[in-house]
């Protein structure tokens, strides 16, 4: 069990009680009394701890090691798991994975990328930081889930995708890119979770669809707060200011419209209470399933791209934030009319 | 000892005049600015293409007076207040008194030896070409308007990826362009995208990489992750040429490097090759 050092006292205090209760097996003391107050103590100092976490701190939550990744929550919530491999051009990408399911009874493909449970996995799986041939890969699965008209599931967990001389080589911009404009226009059901770390473009690279979710103790981010730090401040330890200036919460990113829910975890992250984590992940993924299939494949596809045609903060005339003034345009043609509608073409 | 060198700087400065002549850094050729203008910053010794802003791309493709510019009243705010050592809107302003521009992009429709065309540019030279919001929503209304107009579509790169003060706001914009694209796509009008130096992070990884046709100028440096972080990450050293447009076409990912000095003529010539009866 790895401990982050903010849940230091946590721990303390659980050891505590610990060997209080070794006290009392023994028989000579009655410590019940004492024992309820430290529990009840140790519970609050959980809410406390835990209920104000700063970015920074989720991010560490979002990548300990002990958290449940997509093959645990395959296991936890769906039968006849059958793994399919390899894009078909060059490899099987051990970081990025897929496969069919049964989901409360529905047959579904699902894809996300797999971090390992030790360091000799995580070799295998390269940290979950995925190749060209996994986002291949992915959307080979995809385009077989639209034929068969199974719900699609997208789990994200990734620091980002792998930036390597291969990885160059093959293509890895492109691979991007390709999912990116294919999965608006697969025609089925696409609900995607971020399960852990959200890693800019490789992250996105599997993050198109219809609802997408972020776990309480994810991230989502354009760049990790190591590199941003790195870049913008100059330091590599500035690591909790760009986390902080990132605004990379799953709550930051529901303010900022980006996606549709949060899905609570378990006090102290989804690792603290796999079972229970699986169980909330699963009634979320089929009410969502269900509430998407109320939508023809024509309205459902509208919706994808309309979801995405809004994100995004900017403004038309007035003044800058920095005090340059800019009159709004006079549409001065039926061209430059259409042009401003912020309406998508259909 | 801060004066001093302050002072040192400033007088270095003074002896070489700023703006006369300008240095190639592959030749180490000097010419004269006005020479160099004509030849549209391309060293006429060794071919080396210099940066160039999007007005004088956009007057490198069109024909004289055609381009009539689309959304050019679009700004970003600053939706995170993102401040590092400086905040976002400091950055902006920096970038506006620098370029006359309110963010890296410039979109409109022009012709191109006749040929109505739907055209982005973006210009590096306001805060690295990154992608924003602001990026993102012109060329999506500009990929929107020349799939309702059935016109052709030229974007032309050049960025530093994704812009990190508006973080997954930005990241987003990946998304959003690639979701236009699908659709303008699907109803077979022609996107050539144009690599130029230098084209990197998420601005690759989203339009630029799906042209139908994909053009680089000769030496710019195209990728996805930075050099260093795969230096780094990989711990050993990367061939000369590496994230080179030359490199690229070695591998697959470009149709053809055209020379600036080419490129209008080129362009034209697929125009018209792919024009729709």
């Amino acid at each position: 069990m790895t401990i982050l050092e903010f849940e230091k006292p946590i721990v303390e205090l659980e050891q505590k009680i610990e060997e209080l209760k070794k006290v009392s097996l023994k028989g000579n003391v009655d410590v019940s009394e004492e024992l309820e107050t430290l529990k009840e103590k140790a519970l609050q100092l959980k809410k406390e701890i835990y209920g104000a976490l700063t970015p920074w701190q989720k991010v560490q939550i979002a990548r300990h090691p002990d958290r449940p990744y997509t093959l645990d929550y395959i296991k936890m919530m769906m039968e006849d798991f059958t793994e399919l491999h390899g894009d078909r051009y060059f490899a099987d990408d051990q970081a990025l994975i897929g496969g069919v399911a049964r989901f409360m009874g529905e047959p579904v493909m699902v894809i996300g990328h797999q971090k390992g449970l030790d360091t000799k996995e995580n070799l295998k799986r390269n940290f979950g930081c995925a190749n060209p041939e996994g986002y291949r890969k992915a959307l080979r699965l995809m385009k077989l889930a639209e034929r068969f008209e199974m719900p699609l599931f997208c789990f994200i967990d990734t620091p980002g995708a792998y930036p390597g001389l291969g990885a160059e080589e093959r293509g890895q911009a492109e691979a991007i890119a390709v999912n990116l404009r294919e999965m608006m226009g697969i025609k089925t059901r696409i609900v995607v979770v971020v399960i852990g770390e959200g890693g800019s473009g490789g992250a996105l690279g599997i993050g198109v669809g219809d609802q997408i979710f972020m776990l309480e103790n994810s991230y989502y981010s354009v760049i990790s707060p190591e590199g941003c730090s790195a870049i913008l401040w100059k330091d590599p330890k500035k690591t909790q200011d760009a986390a902080n200036a990132l605004r990379l919460t799953a709550e930051d990113l529901k303010k900022n419209n980006l996606i549709d829910d949060i899905i609570a975890e378990p006090l102290g992250g989804g690792h603290k209470n796999m079972e229970l984590m699986a169980i909330t992940l699963r009634d979320n993924l089929a009410e969502s399933l269900e509430q998407l299939g109320k939508l023809s494949i024509d309205k459902l596809l509208k919706e994808r791209y309309n979801k995405f045609r809004k994100m995004g903060v900017f403004f038309e005339g007035g003044i800058t934030p920095y005090g340059v003034e800019k009159p709004k345009e006079e549409p001065n043609s039926e061209d430059k009319k259409k042009v401003n509608n912020p309406l998508p073409v259909s | 000892m801060p004066l001093f060198k302050k002072r040192l700087i400033k007088l270095s400065k003074r002896s070489v005049p700023d703006g006369l002549w300008t240095k190639c850094p592959e030749c180490k050729e000097m010419f004269y600015k006005k020479e160099l203008d004509d030849g549209l910053k391309v060293c006429s010794k060794c071919g080396y293409h210099f940066l160039i802003n999007s007005k004088e791309r956009i007057e490198l493709i069109t024909d004289s007076a055609t381009f009539e510019e689309h959304n050019a009243d679009l700004y970003s705010g600053d939706p995170l207040q993102f401040k590092d050592s400086k905040t976002y809107p400091e950055r902006q302003k920096a970038s506006f008194l620098k370029t006359g521009l309110l963010d890296a992009v410039v979109t409109g429709v022009a012709q191109i030896n006749g040929v109505k065309t739907a055209l982005a540019v973006m210009d590096f030279g306001f805060m690295g070409g990154s992608m924003g919001a602001v990026v993102g929503e012109k060329i999506t209304r500009m990929i929107e308007h020349a799939t309702e107009k059935k016109l052709p579509l030229i974007i032309v790169s050049s960025s530093g990826g994704a812009r990190m003060q508006e973080s997954t706001l930005s990241l987003m914009q990946m998304a959003k362009t690639c979701a236009a694209l699908e659709r303008y796509q699907k109803q077979n009008h022609l996107f050539i995208s144009i690599l130029t130096h230098p084209t990197t992070g998420g601005t690759t990884a989203s339009f630029a990489m799906l042209g139908d046709i994909i053009i680089a100028e000769p030496g710019a440096m195209i990728g996805f992750a930075g050099a260093r972080v795969i230096k780094q990450t990989i711990a050993q050293d990367l061939p000369k040429d590496f994230q080179s447009a030359e490199f690229l076409l070695e591998h697959g990912f470009l149709d053809l490097i055209v020379s600036r000095l080419d490129l209008k003529k080129k362009l034209s010539l697929l125009l018209h090759l792919f024009e729709k009866k």
